[in-house]
């Protein structure tokens, strides 16, 4: 595991996610000779240059055939490999999701799929390449553990978790270059585990993601108007950590659940479906997220703010909501 | 107890590596109508006769495999893409020895692992859970890599359909193959002609489905399906060929062994009812209780 330090950090969210991706997976692959990485020709697209020309033999192209993507790597995950098949999320989550639910689901091989660009991360390339319903789809599947790192360091926490475990993970990137730093020192990561970003307070922001950096941004904009507010990174969205879900919900009057990602089936539906279980009754929930339809596009900054999803955004929300309880 | 329950005993007692006792065609046919009849339901019937010479060779003279021991770690690995011919590939698992009559008799029960596609379930000898037309090939073509990479003396066989071969996802996984080389890759593809609703006219007329693999740049070999000597030799071929994937596109036919539902496709999925049991066997050439 590298170091986590402030100027790494500032370096790697510079480099960006997809491209940490690669770096990260090259350097896991190097001192692991069972790390393979698969890709549906999108190998330049998140970092996989270097690490297919310095480990051929760990690397396969399966051409631009997502579906055969994730079935070859079903078959190499039972013969013993790490293996990590990678392409654009709604490719990874929807062509594929029929191999996934078979392979991953049903036959629970423990292939890492790890959808790149997903949310609005594909900024200029439009709503075909955005992934927007991918955890949706994806939670839908018995047996997947979901995991959308907050940033750079916890790709490298993610994939570090990954090798050697011997279950099927569906490993969402959203943000791109620039991304917030989250994590400038290192820290306990587990899968299933999710990390306070701040401690819950009477407004408490649970997101997964780059969205979370936007969440901590937007909690520190408005501490200095007097606001106290959590917030709980839920990297791993399935299963949730519902003994964080608990605390916060004990401890918050608001509950605000913000992500980059459909309203309908993301971590918003997931947290609302443990307390339509379990019950909060001190607490208020809101979940934000990105409204049913398919909107206009532009750049991944220009998407962000007109979707309310970049930190004044969420400030935005969070005096809205409070204004309203 | 019959020759083959006694022989499958004695494979276990002895712990042998190799199976040394022959399970005809007839008894794989056998056996497939006495589960359709026995679950009392509607099953695939077939395309499960249709590939019972196939599969007899595979697992008699080809698989490198141990049915007393099904998870040893360098044996062959077959996939059955075709999953819905589940009947013909449970007949012979329990021929071969993976599974005694009783187990098998739980076929299309209630909760049974044992039902109309594949469940995984190495213990029984099964790899892989299917269904789903069009996945198998890609999962053996991850297996083959895999053993490829570990540079283990192993292959992989898939049975497909021609049917199965509509769906896009068997032609990524072929082109890939080809692309790779991968030796350790077999595909078996029946051809027996039809789908659910009639005949495959995809490959009837302008493409023919031998053609198409040749042109993704496989080894093809052409074959009876139910001629033994020619379904040996094909996989002796396959085997010695080094440059890449075989296809083996055996000509089949679809119900065969049963005069009345040979290209029959009313016996695609139907139940077999107590007289038609007794036609079946009398179709077998065997014996009716009441003669």
């Amino acid at each position: 595991m590298v170091e986590i330090s402030k100027r790494n950090a500032r370096t790697w969210s510079r480099m960006g996610i997809r491209a940490i991706y690669g770096q990260a997976l090259a350097g896991y692959a190097a001192e692991n000779p069972n790390v393979i990485a698969v890709s549906a020709d999108l190998g330049r697209s998140s970092g996989l240059d270097r690490f297919s020309k310095e480990y051929p033999n760990q690397f396969i192209n399966t051409g631009i055939a997502e579906q055969n993507m994730v079935g070859v790597a079903a078959g190499l995950a039972r013969s013993g490999f790490d293996v990590f098949a990678s392409t654009f999320a709604p490719f990874a989550s929807m062509r594929a999701s029929e191999q996934v639910r078979m392979n991953m689901g049903y036959m629970g091989e423990p292939v890492k799929l790890v959808a790149l660009g997903s949310g609005f991360a594909m900024g200029l390339l439009g709503n075909s390449h955005y992934g927007l319903e991918d955890l949706a789809v994806m939670r839908a599947i018995p047996g997947l553990t979901i995991v959308s790192p907050a940033d750079c360091a916890e790709i490298y926490k993610t994939l570090e978790a990954c090798i050697g475990h011997r279950k099927p993970v569906y490993i969402r990137l959203t943000g791109g270059v620039n991304c917030p730093i989250v994590y400038e020192e290192d820290y306990d990561f587990q899968l299933g585990k999710a990390v306070w970003i701040k401690p819950a307070a009477d407004i408490t922001l649970v997101s997964a993601g780059t969205t979370v950096g936007h969440c901590r941004s937007a909690a520190d904009a408005l501490a200095g108007e007097g606001f106290t507010i959590g917030v709980l990174n839920m990297h791993t969205i399935k299963p949730l950590d519902k003994e964080a879900l608990a605390h916060a919900a004990a401890v918050s009057c608001t509950l605000i659940v913000v992500e980059e990602h459909m309203r309908t089936g993301g971590l918003g539906s997931a947290v609302l479906e443990f307390f339509a279980e379990v019950g909060a009754p001190r607490c208020r929930i809101v979940t934000y997220g990105i409204p049913d339809r398919y909107g206009e596009t532009g750049t991944y900054p220009y998407m962000l703010k007109t979707s309310g999803l970049d930190a004044d955004g969420i400030a935005r929300l969070i005096k809205r909501e409070t204004a309203n309880a | 107890m019959s020759l083959i329950e006694i022989n499958v005993m004695r494979s276990r007692v002895r712990g042998l590596r190799t199976i040394i006792y022959m399970v005809s065609d007839l008894d794989i046919r056998k056996t497939i109508v006495d589960i359709a009849f026995k679950c009392g339901e509607s099953a695939h019937i077939g395309g499960s006769l249709s590939m019972v010479e196939l599969l007899n060779v595979l697992f008699g003279e080809v698989l490198k495999h141990r049915p007393v021991e099904p998870e040893w770690p360098d044996r062959d690995l077959f996939i059955l893409s075709k999953g819905h011919a589940v009947l013909g590939y449970l007949a012979v698992l329990h021929l071969y020895g993976y599974f005694d009559a009783d187990k098998l008799a739980t076929f299309q029960a209630d909760g049974s692992d044992l039902i109309a596609h594949p469940v995984k379930k190495l213990q029984l000898g099964i790899e892989s859970s299917n269904g789903s037309l069009g996945q198998g090939l890609s999962f053996g073509l991850g297996l083959a890599l895999g053993m490829e990479l570990k540079n283990e003396d192993r292959r992989v066989y898939v049975m497909l359909g021609d049917g199965e071969c509509n769906e896009g996802s068997v032609w990524e996984t072929a082109a890939l193959a080809a692309e790779r080389g991968t030796n350790r890759l077999c595909a078996i593809v029946d051809e027996n002609h039809f789908r659910n609703d009639g005949a495959v006219t995809t490959y009837a007329n302008k493409i023919k489905l031998a053609g198409i693999w040749r042109a993704f740049g496989w080894n093809v070999i052409e074959i009876d399906g139910h001629d033994r000597e020619q379904i040996c030799g094909a996989f002796a071929a396959a085997r010695a060929y080094e440059e890449g994937p075989t296809a083996i596109v055996a000509s089949t036919v679809k119900g065969r062994g049963i005069d009345f539902m040979e290209a029959n496709n009313d016996w695609h999925h139907n139940r077999i009812t107590s007289n038609v049991y007794k036609d079946c066997l009398r179709a077998l050439g065997l014996e009716t209780v009441d003669g």
